[in-house]
């Protein structure tokens, strides 16, 4: 047997989180120490998988079974592809950076990477899991720890109606899910809860076309498709900032690649059927984001609205169900995932040393803080789409596929380019460029050495797999023929 | 009725009732020995003595793969009574620990002397296989929990508390035993299992049977305090001692389960229909009105006698599945359940006696103030709301499933959408825990050492439920498939 790589990726943070547990609260120092260990472990792993995944095989690798629960055919299965390696190595680095940015709080440190981590087994979970009730559990396990980590942790204004309104939005989505997934166990009438084997189940077109929407809308909740992206702005702006990398980096990806496994993958003909209007939804995240987010007085709601409108874009591409849109979608979840925490990092960083985060009473920033300017203007240009960085090796294929599916709605969808080029210059020009306000000058300082290597790590891969796609994109692509497969070669 | 014919494993069938009567006649002569102030080794005698007894049956207790009729047909050993009868003596067990350390409780013998009275009649009842004789099991479960939860005479709530189990209970079990007599009267048998085919050759009608049913029902129901026979359980809850209340909430609950499953499901299959219909429309007023209550409650035992409320109505689900799988979530599920509830109602316990309130408010600041106890409700809260990797989640999501496999798809969607409001009122308690600060939080938190000990166990226990699940499922299919 193979060394069980996927398993102790999934494992480490929750018995990371064990080990936290044990050490006395005041030792905040080997707390930290320990969750970094823990993080640095899990990156590596991670990196590992996605470099020695053979992309020329395809197909699901690293597979590992075990029954758990053999007399209802639930099994703990994992095993990841072209579409889920990516992410769970965005997953590592986002932990890793998150670690890094969250070295300097103070109240409970112990508790706070306790769930931080217990999340993270939650993501990285669902990400390899290739069976449903696994899938399920694990997405579970995600949810509830970010209620505490926004509650507690959070921005005083609205820490508690935002963490409250988040976990409910989300397990509002799962169980809805959760039902259909019942729905398609029993009529499957297969005994298992194995993706790869309901795949095969052929369910009834009408079936489908019924179950569809609330397995679908249940995860995309999760993913903030309109008009249930409600939660996400004020979610991200609660959340401390280590977990608004989090989740605006992962976890929205959980619900979107959550739609795809479960949704699209076992349920294509509903797809078919039901995406044409869906599609009409994902543009109005786009646009209508992008336009919300111009407006924003607020550093951290501008972010977050910007989300809406990328994972819009995520969205749009699976809707397309064609090879161009569902590649492009699979390299968005990454792009946006790092670039999101990416900013979530800055405006954190800003935050922390100014205490504001009022777009007319900053500017400056540049002088004090230089490499948190140059890490945002790189996140601003991924986020752009601009050439030589991801976010255009992600976007174009989107509106591609989108071009030769819904060409009208490609036209639409094109405007929210224009419009977050207008926001993200709009934030840089404000905050960091102009004259520092008076009240900030003198005791607002430069950022530390771990935010800086935060910042590069993030940045780099921002730039390397703009530079060089073929990192990314051959991976994706064989994940994405498996969905064309079972798609009937759309 | 047979002949009564001894044979030696009959005792075998009755061990742990034997067990139980031999445990309350040591703690009379050591009450008497033990000085005064050493009373609570009490405690952990029935305790030790409790597992003793779950130990011994498991060894040489255990029933037979074949079902069989005993005592003239007046119980029934099979795996069903069997499983249900370990979860009791366990609740009782755990209960015992968190007693000892109460003033005014734990250190008079009666409390545990009443306690064992009242598991030998829950045991009795999860093996109770004719109506004279789950009668008399419910009484002898019931008159010592009557007195248990007014047993602090000093406190009014607590009085008033044990006068209102009394007389709500001494009503509901008129109108039961009502109902058992006309069902005599109708079939001419008191046999739970000979009653269906009696009734089927005599040409009952099915209304004359209903009607006879519904009248048990509500024994039933006031049992596992389903809507509309909830009423009393806040109340007493709040008022009856803690421990107490939590032994309320689960071992007279899953033994209440056990009946019901077994008199509906073996005497009356055949009008199936009538009251899946009407335990179905049961389980979803019981949801929803548990759930909803509890959004609104200041004290947390209220709290926690509403999200008892609601979990029998989660249960009641499986009852109305009426299938294999769905007899076997609810055992599932009842297993998930108490261990769950004896851990909240633990913590509630050792925070009550430090600070002397239960009140939601007082439990702000817990987590600076003791950050295991505080993490313990967590997991507590966590597993009730049906969060893995605690036994909450998988339990749910057999009951779920079962309702799905029966094509009750809309009660699955009731009872998915009542779990939503389930956790956010379990998430308000959290918050209060790890949010909100408090003057007391600096102050030390004692916790006795046989709560230590209860509440660990616990807290693992719905771990190993929530994760490896497969030996809990099984047994609870073997003792599903005991009933058919």
């Amino acid at each position: 047997m193979q060394f069980p790589i996927l398993s102790v990726i999934v494992f480490i943070p929750i018995i990371t989180a064990l080990i936290i547990l044990m050490i006395p609260a005041e030792r905040k120092e080997e707390v930290r120490v320990t969750a970094l260990a823990a993080a640095s472990f899990a990156v590596l792993l991670s990196i590992w998988v996605y470099f020695s995944y053979d992309v020329q095989a395809g197909g699901y690798q690293f597979l590992d079974k075990v029954n758990w629960l053999p007399s209802l055919g639930i099994s703990y299965q994992v095993g990841v592809d072209g579409i889920s390696a990516p992410l769970v190595l965005l997953t590592g680095i986002v932990m890793f950076t998150g670690v890094l940015i969250s070295w300097n709080i103070d109240d409970r440190p112990r508790e706070f990477f306790t769930f931080l981590f217990i999340l993270a087994t939650g993501v990285f979970g669902v990400f390899v899991s290739l069976d449903l009730f696994m899938l399920f559990f694990f997405y579970e396990i995600a949810v509830f720890p970010m209620f505490l980590l926004i509650a507690l942790w959070g921005w005083k204004e609205t820490r508690e109606y935002a963490a409250m309104k988040l976990t409910l939005y989300l397990f509002i989505g799962s169980v809805i899910s959760l039902v259909g997934a019942l729905a398609m166990y029993f009529t499957a009438g297969l005994g298992t809860f194995d993706m790869l084997a309901m795949e095969q189940a052929g369910f009834s077109a009408t079936f489908q076309r019924i179950w569809f929407p609330f397995v679908f809308f249940g995860f995309a909740v999760l993913g903030g498709i309109f008009p249930f992206h409600n939660w996400s702005p004020d979610g991200h702006v609660a959340a401390p900032t280590a977990v608004s990398m989090f989740h605006a980096g992962v976890l929205m990806k959980l619900g979107a690649f959550a739609a795809l496994r479960v949704g699209i993958m076992l349920m294509p003909e509903g797809a078919k059927f039901h995406m044409p209007w869906i599609i009409l939804l994902t543009l109005v995240n786009v646009v209508y984001g992008a336009f919300i987010a111009m407006v924003q007085s607020d550093f951290k709601y501008v972010i977050g609205f910007s989300s809406v409108s990328h994972m819009g874009l995520v969205l749009m591409g699976f809707a397309t169900l064609n090879r161009e849109g569902l590649l492009g979608a699979g390299i968005q979840m990454f792009s946006h995932g790092i670039m999101t925490a990416l900013f979530f990092a800055v405006v954190g960083m800003v935050y922390d040393r100014a205490h504001t985060r009022e777009i007319p009473r900053l500017g400056g920033f540049r002088r004090i803080m230089p490499w948190v300017a140059v890490a945002f203007i790189i996140g601003g240009l991924v986020s752009m789409g601009m050439p030589g960085f991801s976010g255009f090796i992600a976007e174009f294929p989107i509106f591609m596929g989108l071009w030769n599916s819904h060409p009208w709605v490609a036209v639409a969808a094109i405007i929210s380019i224009v419009v977050t080029a207008s926001y993200i210059m709009r934030v840089v020009g404000r905050v960091f460029f102009g004259q520092v306000p008076e009240e900030f000058e003198g005791h607002v300082g430069d950022v530390t050495a771990l935010d800086k290597l935060a910042l590069v790590v993030l940045s780099a891969i921002l730039i390397g797999v703009g530079v060089y796609p073929s990192l990314m994109v051959p991976l994706v692509q064989s994940g994405v023929n498996n969905v064309l497969r079972l798609l009937g070669g759309v | 009725m047979s002949q009564v014919v001894f044979d030696p494993g009959m005792l075998l069938a009755i061990l742990p009732e034997i067990s139980l009567v031999a445990l309350g006649i040591i703690l009379l002569f050591v009450e008497l020995l033990l000085p005064r102030d050493r009373h609570n080794v009490l405690g952990w005698i029935t305790s030790l003595g409790l597992l003793f007894t779950i130990g011994i049956s498991l060894a040489i207790g255990r029933p037979s793969e074949e079902p069989r009729l005993l005592w003239g047909g007046m119980i029934r050993q099979d795996w069903l009574g069997f499983i249900f009868k370990m979860m009791i003596l366990f609740s009782a067990a755990v209960t015992a620990l968190l007693v000892m350390e109460l003033e005014g409780l734990g250190w008079r013998g009666e409390t545990y002397l009443l306690m064992l009275a009242s598991t030998v009649g829950m045991c009795l009842m999860a093996s109770a296989a004719d109506l004279i004789m789950l009668y008399l099991a419910i009484e002898t479960t019931s008159i010592p929990l009557y007195v248990l939860s007014g047993f602090l005479t000093g406190d009014d709530k607590s009085a008033e508390a044990g006068f209102k189990y009394l007389l709500f209970g001494a009503m509901v079990s008129a109108v039961m035993l009502y109902g058992f007599s006309l069902l005599y009267g109708f079939s001419g048998t008191t046999s739970v299992y000979e009653l269906a085919s009696l009734a089927y050759q005599n040409n009952l009608s099915a209304l004359v049977l209903f009607g006879a049913l519904m009248l048990v029902l509500v024994g039933f129901a006031f049992k596992i305090s389903a809507v509309p026979l909830h009423f009393w359980a806040p109340d007493v809850y709040e008022g009856a001692p803690t421990p107490i209340a939590g032994f309320l909430s689960t071992a007279s609950k899953a033994a209440g389960f056990a009946v019901l499953v077994r008199v509906l499901l073996t005497a009356f299959p055949v009008i199936s229909p009538f009251w899946g219909a009407i335990l179905a429309a049961l389980a979803t007023a019981t949801m929803t009105l548990g759930n909803v209550l509890a959004l609104t409650q200041k004290n947390i035992k209220r709290l926690l006698a509403y999200s008892s409320i609601a979990h029998a109505g989660y249960t009641l689900i499986g009852v109305v599945a009426i299938s294999t799988l769905g007899v076997t979530s609810v055992i599932f599920y009842l297993v998930a359940y108490i261990i769950t509830n004896l851990l909240a109602f633990g913590v509630v316990t050792t925070i009550g006696r430090v600070t002397g309130s239960d009140d939601l408010a007082s439990y702000a600041g817990l987590n600076r103030r003791s950050p295991g106890l505080a993490l313990i409700l967590l997991v507590a809260m966590l597993s009730l709301a049906g969060m893995p990797p605690f036994a909450g989640f998988v339990v749910k999501f057999a009951i779920f499933a079962s309702a799905v496999e029966s094509n009750l798809i809309w009660l699955a969607v009731v009872g998915v959408l009542n779990s939503i409001v389930g956790l956010y009122y379990y998430l308000i308690v959290l918050k209060v825990v790890y949010l909100y600060r408090s003057e007391d939080e600096n102050k030390p938190l004692p916790i006795p050492r046989s709560y230590t000990i209860a509440l660990a166990v616990l807290a693992v226990g719905i771990v190993l439920i929530g994760t490896v699940f497969a030996p809990w499922f099984s047994l609870s299919n073997a003792a599903a498939a005991s009933l058919f």
